[in-house]
């Protein structure tokens, strides 16, 4: 019974070692999105390339979609453009923009600079889209489904193994590639 | 000399500044604390160590701007951290609220605690009764120290 008594350190050192290894492939600065399964927030706001033209949330539904919220002064975001660029003419991605806080002028120059990859970018100048959707750094990239519900969140760049992930999502949504 | 002394270390001695200054203008001490309050107790979602109070960066700022607004407009406490929570998680609390996921968190030390009380306990009532063998076992003992002491004799005066 004492001899037991004696591996309890050993067993307990083991139990933390695999937790602490575990941790290691941990990202603690990746959040849980709140909106998780819940609509699409409520919005009406303009179109970034045309003021009058105005996108509301029913414009989120339809299709299984990535939503990017991506701005011109997040070094990211230009960073992961070209992939979304890939993404949009060789997979058929619909992809709907989200201008967060930004500038229109210089919104509209790096669309024409560096190609546009969205089916339609929405203008939210004052980041108040932003807010209902609880994005807390750019680039951020949401799946909807076609009912305008958001399904998955993935925050930072998008690159080959982050679409890997997606991709098995969207078309667990009934989504197909191009 | 010594002074001198008192002087310098008095100039290596620095306040830090944890709070961010802003100018928001409050309509009565009421809302100037409460907004406070708040602001210490919300957690900004980019550094994640900070609370909003204590945050220089955009989306901190964003936050206190709206707080300041709804704090403005009379929300309650408890509507502000409702609006907060819905979208970013719980998370975003640092006082977080008690529920099935929280339990670990608000209980466990409790659980521990009182676990160790038990071990302490066995502890203690396990080295009691060692003694109390021990002090059954002693004349026992005795006796075989007798024959030892008695051998070591013998042997001593076989020696001599």
């Amino acid at each position: 019974m004492r001899r037991i008594l004696l591996f309890v350190p050993f067993i307990f050192c083991i139990v933390l070692g695999v937790l602490f290894v575990k941790g290691l492939s941990l990202d603690p600065t990746e959040l849980p999105s709140a909106k998780i399964g819940k609509n699409f927030p409520s919005f009406e706001l303009p179109s970034v390339r045309d003021a009058d033209k105005v996108y509301t949330q029913t414009d989120m539904q339809g299709a299984v979609r990535l939503v990017n919220v991506w701005a011109t002064w997040c070094p990211t975001c230009k960073q992961e453009h070209s992939y979304l660029n890939k993404l949009a003419t060789t997979q058929g991605v619909e992809i709907i923009g989200i201008n967060y806080k930004d500038d229109r002028a210089k919104a509209k120059q790096w669309l024409k600079r560096y190609h546009d990859p969205y089916i339609f970018n929405i203008y939210d100048e004052k980041g108040g889209l932003g807010l209902d959707l609880g994005v807390y750094g750019a680039p951020e990239t949401y799946i909807v489904d076609k009912q305008g519900v958001i399904q998955y969140r993935h925050v930072g760049e998008v690159n080959a193994t982050v679409w890997a992930d997606l991709k098995v999502k969207m078309q667990a949504l009934g989504w197909s590639a191009k | 000399m010594r002074l001198t002394g008192i002087l310098i270390a008095w100039l290596l001695i620095s306040f830090n500044a944890f709070a961010v200054i802003d100018t928001f203008e409050f309509d009565s001490q009421e809302q100037r604390a409460r907004f406070a309050m708040l602001s210490e107790e919300l957690r900004c979602p980019k550094c994640q160590n900070q609370n909003l109070a204590g945050s220089n960066s955009g989306i901190a700022l964003d936050l206190r701007t709206e707080l300041h607004r709804m704090v403005i407009s009379g929300q309650s406490t408890e509507q502000i951290k409702a609006f907060m929570v819905e979208r970013y998680g719980e998370f975003v609390l640092y006082k977080p609220s008690v529920n099935s996921l929280t339990y670990v968190l608000w209980y466990g030390p409790f659980v521990l605690l009182g676990l160790g009380f038990i071990l302490v306990i066995v502890m203690i009532k396990q080295r009691g009764s060692n003694r109390a063998q021990q002090r059954t076992q002693t004349p026992a003992k005795n006796t075989v120290d007798r024959e030892h002491q008695q051998r070591i004799k013998d042997l001593l005066d076989k020696n001599k």
